[in-house]
């Protein structure tokens, strides 16, 4: 309990809690398991660690972290394209930073940047724009990753770079996209999910309205919820409640940010340049349907998979990593076989080590701390 | 790079491809508020507001009490460091 005050607002916080304990406790008198809630995006994996939030709610709650972290899902294939890419002399290779400590096949691109690759990160793909730019005897390529979120961002700069007539400047489109993705995991036969906590700021650009197939087609509660400590709480709590009045509906917590019908123009960007691809492979998840896009035969000119002779190899994750079975909530982070000794933040073996978003890298820089749990359960049978 | 983080508008440089100076924790930058210009609004009369920006667009209103909690929370999640990292190297002095 000892994080609660520094919710802004504790009173609230404590009330939430013995709400949620009353609920669940009611809901779960009549099941032999727990109830299971997925947060399907990092940013609140991150916030549930960074404040312990787990650890407040009572045993017969669980949080699930979702696949939520982009960097996090990236095949090893795809760091071993952008290497290949980057190590081209003529290329100016440029990507946020998050991406660059991602372990490929062979090397990272921050160790391909220190054999002498051109590498820089940048803060928005209009950088990367302003870079080709100012260099016209130069290829400069963007690392386009993320979900709805980030999207527009990259296809606006494709757009200029159109207008522009920037021929030397072209996309490396890793961008993934939600619907498919949380399809995906109500598919899968492993997984007994109660509920959902929906992400903030993709259903900012897409709205609440594209995930009524959750409710009524699967039948599972889902409340899109905004970030501080106190939303998880209070998106948790509305989760809860509709498992014990027996609804599914989308719900929406973070209405001062997602409006119901997203950002009209950030989804015309979207639509004018980007088309699904067939399927698009994920780290630990293998293959998903639909589940990534691509650019359009219009756009074809700015993107560096037409442009380029790109490797794409498919590489197996090393054989000791279980990030595909931490990502389905089959095993916790901890109970992985190289969790905190071949795998660390410093040297990841897995990605989700690498981002402070992803689960593994957010139970050894939090969980440990405040939670015997991953001592209790090393000496368990898993 | 998911997160965002809040900024406030200062000025418009290039109302044509709708290129804002933000500033964002004592950085100013130029930023596209191209996804929140609403039809019939001139991009100037958005100065002043808060908006909360990923990755050099801004995405989304924010009112100024919603701009200092998720400042306050990026903060202390450590969120924001290395997005201001690299937005202060690729900002024009
Ligand atoms: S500890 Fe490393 S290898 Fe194991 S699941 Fe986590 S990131 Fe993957």
């Amino acid at each position: 309990m000892k994080y609660v005050d520094e919710f802004r607002d504790p009173v609230k916080a404590q009330t939430l809690l013995a709400e949620i304990r009353l609920l669940s406790a009611r809901i779960t008198r009549t099941r032999t398991r727990p109830l299971q809630v997925m947060e399907v995006c990092g940013g609140h994996t991150h916030s549930i660690f960074r404040y312990g939030i787990q650890q407040m709610l009572p045993d017969e709650v669980e949080f699930v972290h979702g696949p939520g972290c982009p960097v996090c899902v990236l095949p090893m294939g795809r760091v071993d394209d952008c290497v290949a890419l980057a190590e081209r002399a003529e290329v100016i290779f440029t990507t946020f930073g998050d991406a660059v400590r991602v372990p490929g096949s062979r090397k990272s691109l921050l160790k391909a940047k220190a054999d002498g690759a051109d590498v820089r990160i940048v803060y928005s793909p209009l950088d990367a724009l302003a870079i080709a730019r100012k260099n016209p005897e130069r290829e400069v390529i963007f690392f386009g990753l993320g979900f709805e979120t980030t999207m527009p961002s990259t296809a606006m700069t494709v757009i200029q770079a159109r207008r522009q007539d920037v021929t030397n400047f072209s996309l490396f489109c890793n961008h993934i996209t939600i619907i498919p993705t949380i399809k995906a995991i109500l598919d899968s036969p492993d997984l007994h999910l109660d509920g959902f906590l929906g992400p903030g700021h993709v259903s900012m650009v897409i709205g609440t309205t594209i995930y009524d197939f959750v409710a009524r087609h699967y039948r599972k509660p889902i409340t899109i919820a905004g970030f501080e400590p106190l939303d998880v709480l209070h998106a948790l709590w509305m989760v809860l409640r509709q498992i014990d009045e027996g609804r599914c509906e989308v719900e929406n917590q973070y209405g001062r940010i997602v409006p119901r019908h997203g950002n009209p123009s950030a989804l015309a960007a979207i639509q004018e340049v980007y088309e699904l691809r067939e399927f698009f492979e994920w780290r630990g998840l293998g293959s998903i349907d639909h589940s990534g896009v691509r650019l359009r035969e219009s756009y074809a000119a700015f993107d560096a998979e037409r442009k380029f002779a790109v490797p794409n190899i498919r590489i197996a994750d090393p054989k000791a990593c279980q990030c595909g079975e931490v990502l389905k909530g089959v095993i916790k982070p901890y109970q992985c076989k190289v969790f905190g000794t071949a795998c660390t933040p410093e040297v990841p073996l897995g990605s989700l080590m690498v981002s402070s978003e992803g689960a593994c890298a957010a139970y050894y820089n939090y969980g440990r701390l405040d939670s015997p749990e991953p001592a209790v359960a090393a000496g368990a049978p898993a | 790079m998911c997160l965002g983080i809040p900024g406030r508008i200062v000025e418009v440089t290039d109302a044509n491809d709708r290129v804002a100076i933000v500033d964002i924790g004592g950085v100013r930058r130029p930023i596209n508020i191209c996804f929140i210009v609403e039809d019939g609004r001139t991009p100037e009369s958005y100065v002043g507001e808060w908006v909360l920006v990923h990755v050099g667009f801004a995405m989304s209103h924010l009112d100024e009490a919603e701009a200092a909690r998720t400042l306050e929370l990026l903060h202390e999640l450590g969120e924001a460091q290395a997005e201001f990292d690299a937005m202060r190297q690729t900002a024009p002095p």
